[in-house]
């Protein structure tokens, strides 16, 4: 009896939920505590944790091949940044104009990539990238083109606090937005919603031999990607009050996965660990040698490809099933 | 039109081969019909071409009265055409109780709800523990599905299609790859069959078939050779013709 680990479980999860979160608002709490003065690369790891959850919604949930979810987050910073610059400063609203552009995205996305699969999907996949890539590149009157759009002013957050030069604010207001968005993604993998997305992971026939219809579905998540990786995008626009080309990247895309293989796809948790992990380590090693840094990440993936397919999640949570005596 | 479910002179073929020819077959509520034939007859094709996974090159499929011949597979469920696989497809890591409570909220418009807990419906819970229970998978309800016994799976495959509320349930070699000691769980299950349901039966195992079916139909090389009573099978000429040569069912047939 003590193998059975059904999905979606009982109400047991409850107390296990606000265990995750209260650990999630913890770390940050010692991230604030530990490094006051890198309060700006803290924000920057909750913004790129938004952008390696919405993969994860898709790559890790739906089993869909993409390297082009920075797109997204682009969305979602181009969009809150240009509403910025044209006098929209609420912190909040930027955050919903950042959700919608992103989840329209998305949906756009999913339109093109839902026509292929496998490796077409992925090649799909970096051509949008790379397309709304030249897009915000050739529309230099809006988005500032390569030097980047500048100007973004955001008014203090609920008209109470204003956005300081430590980034205390934007930090607290990222960790708020990123323990939000954990909350109701933990909700939405364990609706019927998300139970139908990973039987379409494991077998889309079945489930369409169920009366579920397999492309509306995924055209769902495509939206709700979006809107994460959207939020994601407008937090680093607000904290950063910048929004650069680098922001819609096959670079980030592809960063953004080898975070989630690292971390571990198929839950929200490893989508988290690998982000702290990959950005950390890129700012302590590449601080001693900024040319290395990315031969130590390469030797991490190809370890936990090798050795723990599941992931440093997996890892953590197979060791306390041991430590717990159970097989 | 008097039959449930009808299918006119529908044909297929795959590059020069023709595994479907001209097949025309109907059912009304209450049939027990099995379709047979020797491996390679086309009977998966068949049942591929009827709910929609194929589209014929020719013919048409009637449901109620209804053309769905060029409805999709998913919509084909929707109103009640629903089949098994003959090799078996579930999640690996959902229980049997989530493969049913999935099907039962798919059956309520309910299976892509976001802002719904799943398996939190008492009365779907009621209804997916009634089926299981029907079908004898009480005990193994909430393990994965990936430590449950073959035999139970193909149970499982079964309670889905139940679970969906079917009026022709296509069931493809329901018992394959079950042993022996098995089989008569999955004979009792079908056994238990609604009553006004129709049943398409396609199975190797001819004491199943024989036991179950009161009429049956005989596929060979893509087309019906033979429709009649078990007895009469039996005895066919062209039905012998078919199983010439095939193995163990020639001699059981015969």
């Amino acid at each position: 009896m003590s193998e059975t680990r059904p999905l979606a479980a009982s109400g047991r999860r409850w107390p296990r939920d606000v265990i995750g979160l209260a650990a999630i608002a913890l770390a940050g709490g010692a991230g604030y505590v530990l490094f006051p003065d890198s309060l700006a690369f803290l924000t920057r790891i909750i913004s790129i944790a938004l952008l390696v959850l919405s993969l994860d919604l898709l790559i890790g949930y739906c089993g869909i091949a993409t390297l082009g979810q920075s797109a997204l987050y682009g969305a979602g910073a181009y969009a809150a940044g240009i509403a910025a610059v044209n006098g929209l400063t609420d912190p909040v609203a930027l955050i919903a104009v950042g959700a919608l552009a992103g989840g329209v995205a998305g949906l756009l996305m999913g339109a093109v990539l839902l026509r292929a699969h496998g490796l077409p999907q992925l090649v799909l996949s970096i051509a949008f990238v790379q397309l709304f890539h030249e897009m915000a590149n050739k529309a230099a009157s809006i988005t500032g083109g390569s030097d980047g759009l500048y100007g973004i002013a955001p008014g203090p957050l609920f008209g109470l606090f204003a956005f300081d030069l430590y980034g205390k604010t934007a930090f607290f207001a990222g960790l708020g937005l990123l323990l939000l968005v954990f909350a109701a993604l933990s909700f939405v993998v364990r609706s019927p919603f998300g139970m139908t997305c990973r039987g379409i992971k494991e077998d889309p026939l079945r489930i369409r031999a169920m009366g579920i219809g397999v492309r509306p579905t995924l055209i769902k998540m495509f939206a709700l990607s979006g809107a994460v990786a959207g939020m994601g995008g407008a937090l680093g626009a607000i904290a950063t009050q910048v929004v650069g080309l680098d922001s819609v990247s096959f670079e980030l895309s592809a960063n953004a996965l080898v975070m989630l293989v690292l971390g571990g796809f198929g839950s929200l948790y490893g989508a988290l660990i690998g982000t702290v992990i990959f950005l950390g380590v890129e700012h302590e090693v590449s601080a001693i040698n900024p040319f290395h840094w990315m031969t130590l990440v390469g030797v991490m993936l190809i370890a936990v490809v090798l050795f723990a397919p599941r992931g440093l999640y997996g890892v953590m949570t197979d060791a306390v099933a041991r430590w717990r005596g159970r097989p | 039109m008097s039959a449930l479910f009808r299918i006119e002179h529908l044909s297929k073929q795959f590059g020069g081969l023709k595994v479907t020819r001209d097949v025309s077959l109907d059912l009304v509520p209450g049939d027990r019909v099995a379709l047979i034939g020797p491996n390679g007859a086309g009977k998966t094709t068949l049942v591929n071409l009827v709910t929609g996974q194929l589209r014929p090159d020719s013919g048409q499929v009637f449901f109620g009265g209804e053309d769905v011949t060029r409805l999709s597979d998913v919509a084909r469920v929707r109103k009640g055409l629903v089949r098994t696989f003959q090799v078996t497809r579930l999640f690996s890591e959902m229980t049997p109780d989530e493969h049913v409570t999935l099907t039962i909220l798919q059956r309520k418009g309910r299976a892509t709800r976001i802002l719904e807990r799943f398996g939190h419906d008492p009365a779907i819970e009621f209804e997916a523990a009634d089926i299981l229970s029907t079908l004898g998978l009480t005990e193994v309800a909430h393990r994965p599905v990936a430590e449950i016994a073959y035999g139970q799976q193909r149970l499982l495959e079964i309670a889905i299609a139940l679970a969906l509320r079917p009026r022709v349930l296509l069931l493809d070699e329901p018992a394959a790859g079950v042993p022996s000691s098995e089989t008569p769980r999955i004979e009792a299950a079908l056994a238990r069959l609604s009553s006004d349901l129709a049943v398409l039966l396609i199975e190797h195992d001819m004491d199943l078939v024989f036991r179950f079916a009161r009429k049956v139909v005989v596929l060979n090389g893509g087309e019906i050779v033979f429709t009649g009573a078990p007895d009469a099978a039996a005895a066919d000429p062209r039905v012998r013709e078919a199983y010439l040569g095939s193995y163990a069912h020639a001699s059981r047939v015969a």
